[in-house]
């Protein structure tokens, strides 16, 4: 079974444990938080230096993009957690890469410079959290018809949709 | 993506403005906006593609999807853990033991636990029929987009097997949701070996004869060969996986590099073509069908002895058996279904090779009953952005072929 006291987290307690882990080098300096749990490692930055971020990754060897998601912590604050998960062809690995967003203004750039397969996946965060990206190419909604009200995954959007 | 976009479903301005800005030089505007689907059969569902075509060539291709958005991923935040299995059936339903393995390997990396090895091989040998099943889906299909219609007729008569060897195993013949968090659902029938061994042993031969059919055949190759054509660089940056990565000469697979499940005791080839155009998918698709055929081979011959759920009697029902005669296993009962289990706080990523390419589960907890989020990689939801590029300049009618070669399923891309 799991053990919760296996879980490494904190940058610093992070960084020591995995000093030669290319994604911990890469982001040395935009750190801002850092978990190894369950054999994956998960570094969070600022929203603001996220594709620096992603091109420092890139540049480390993680070449493939494999997936972006959003996470509603609604009530607390920051309220949105972005969620990339990049992969290395080359060194068999997988990293995530976390950015969080408050309430007021849930807005971060796009990633799409740096890989174009971002495209729809950040389509789908905009529009079923309402989260906006700077810098899209078509920032559209994908999923839902375009005058839906609201964003369905956000947490206070009703399981059974409004009625 | 620049243009195409922008026209579906103009308004009055935009289409005043429109010809506003083409003015009397209309004759140069000489390309038309076609609309294929979301009815079309050759869409394998409800893919709609807004086409820029000038005469027969392809200007830009933009696809609209949701039309089968069920909100799946909202379904799972408001069930219990085991109560999302059956959800995840409905995702890719041509896959669902794939999608069923994928959710499961999440959860219990999430809870920590450990798989037995009967179990393992079990979900090895029933992804693999998974992938040849899907796969035979596939061919059939994409033959008769192309004009070889019997193909369809004889993929549909091995699928009726694996079919079979479904409802045999878990009762049901498509939507199975045999796997169950910790293990499987029931130790599978006496005959199921037996019957996965003649569908084994009889199948190399079907795929000759399939072989006989296409790969020689002058058409097939006319509209196959040199179409649709995904260099390396453009399948890694939009997102491609499976077979079209591997038809573009990426050499990835993640049952070989990231084994999970127990695929590390397996010995099989991945397929790779470098070639990049519908013709290599084919290829590729069709030995990887060979190659599945191995592992089930090896599955069945080293099939272990023992258990078939993870040691863990709050997660894992209990015997019915069990149930009725011991007043503990009656409790665990009793509270797995009445309030499922919490799950250890936390987040995971668990990727598994689909037969469509890199299937991934992010699952968050909250350290509650219930998933806090979940969320589905598909790998045809990445595939399609990389339908424009291949689609760019060639006719229309190597769009059908494009789509068929890509293998996509809409209900993994909407969800």
């Amino acid at each position: 079974m799991y053990d919760p006291a296996s879980a490494v987290s904190g940058t610093q307690a992070v960084f020591a444990a995995h000093a030669d882990h290319a994604a911990v080098i890469a982001l040395k300096s935009m750190a801002t938080d850092a978990k190894f749990d369950r054999n994956e490692m998960t570094i969070t930055v600022a929203r603001e230096s996220v594709i620096a971020a992603a091109a420092a990754l890139k540049q480390a060897g993680y070449n493939f993009l494999e997936d972006v998601t959003a996470v509603d912590w609604l009530p607390s604050e920051p309220r949105y957690q972005i969620v990339y998960h990049i992969l290395s062809h080359r060194m068999k690995q997988r990293i995530r890469l976390v950015a969080r967003l408050f309430n007021d203004d849930a807005a971060i750039d796009s990633i799409t410079s740096v890989w174009p397969s971002a495209n729809f996946y950040e389509r789908e965060i905009f529009d079923l959290f309402g989260v906006h990206f700077g810098g899209h190419p078509n920032l559209k909604r994908i999923m839902m018809p375009e005058d839906w009200p609201g964003h369905p995954l956000r947490k206070d959007y009703p399981v059974e949709g409004y009625r | 993506m620049a243009t195409a976009p922008d026209l579906i479903d103009p308004s009055i301005d935009d289409v005043m403005a429109d010809a506003k800005r083409h003015g009397d030089k209309g004759a140069e505007d000489h390309t038309m906006i076609l609309n294929m689907g979301p009815q079309h059969p050759s869409t394998h569902g409800v893919l709609r593609l807004v086409l820029e075509i000038d005469g027969e060539n392809v200007v830009s291709c933009a696809p609209d999807i949701g039309y089968l958005h069920t909100g799946i991923e909202k379904t799972c935040e408001a069930k219990f853990y085991q109560q999302v299995v059956p959800l995840t059936d409905r995702i890719d339903y041509l896959s669902p033991m794939t999608n069923n393995l994928c959710y499961c390997l999440a959860v219990e990396k999430l809870l920590g636990l450990e798989i037995p090895e009967r179990a393992q091989y079990i979900r090895v040998l029933l992804n693999e029929l998974t992938r040849i099943s899907s796969h035979l889906v596939w061919l059939g299909t994409h033959a008769l987009d192309i004009g070889a219609l019997t193909m369809f007729l004889y993929c549909w008569r091995e699928r009726e097997d694996i079919s079979r060897i479904y409802e045999n195993v878990s009762g049901q013949r498509m939507m199975s949701s045999y796997f169950r968090i910790g293990g499987l659902a029931l130790e599978p029938p006496l005959n199921l070996f037996k019957q996965v061994q003649d569908f084994v042993t009889k199948m190399p031969e079907r795929i000759d004869l399939y072989e006989n059919m296409l790969t020689g055949n002058p058409i097939w190759m006319g509209r196959l060969k040199g179409v649709g054509y995904l260099s390396a660089e453009d399948a890694i940056a939009l997102g491609v996986t499976g077979p079209p990565m591997r038809a573009s000469g990426v050499d990835w697979d993640l049952r070989r590099d990231m084994p999970y499940s127990g695929y590390e005791k397996f010995d099989f080839k991945v397929p790779v073509s470098d070639v990049g155009d519908v013709w290599a998918r084919y290829v590729v698709r069709m030995q990887e069908m060979r190659e599945s055929l191995k592992i089930c081979q090896q599955a069945l011959d080293g099939m272990p002895e023992g258990r078939i759920h993870a040691v863990a009697p709050k997660i894992v029902l209990p015997d019915r058996e069990q149930m009725k005669t011991q007043m503990e296993s009656m409790i665990h009962h009793f509270k797995i279904v009445t309030e499922g289990f919490a799950v250890p706080a936390g987040e995971v990523f668990q990727a598994v090779e689909s037969p469509r390419g890199e299937m991934g589960y992010y699952a968050v907890s909250d350290g509650t009953a219930k998933p806090y989020r979940v969320h589905m990689r598909n790998p045809s939801f990445a595939t399609l952005q990389a339908l424009e590029t291949m689609c760019k300049g060639r006719m229309l009618a190597d769009v059908v072929a494009v789509i068929g070669s890509i293998d996509i399923v809409l209900g993994e891309i909407d969800r």
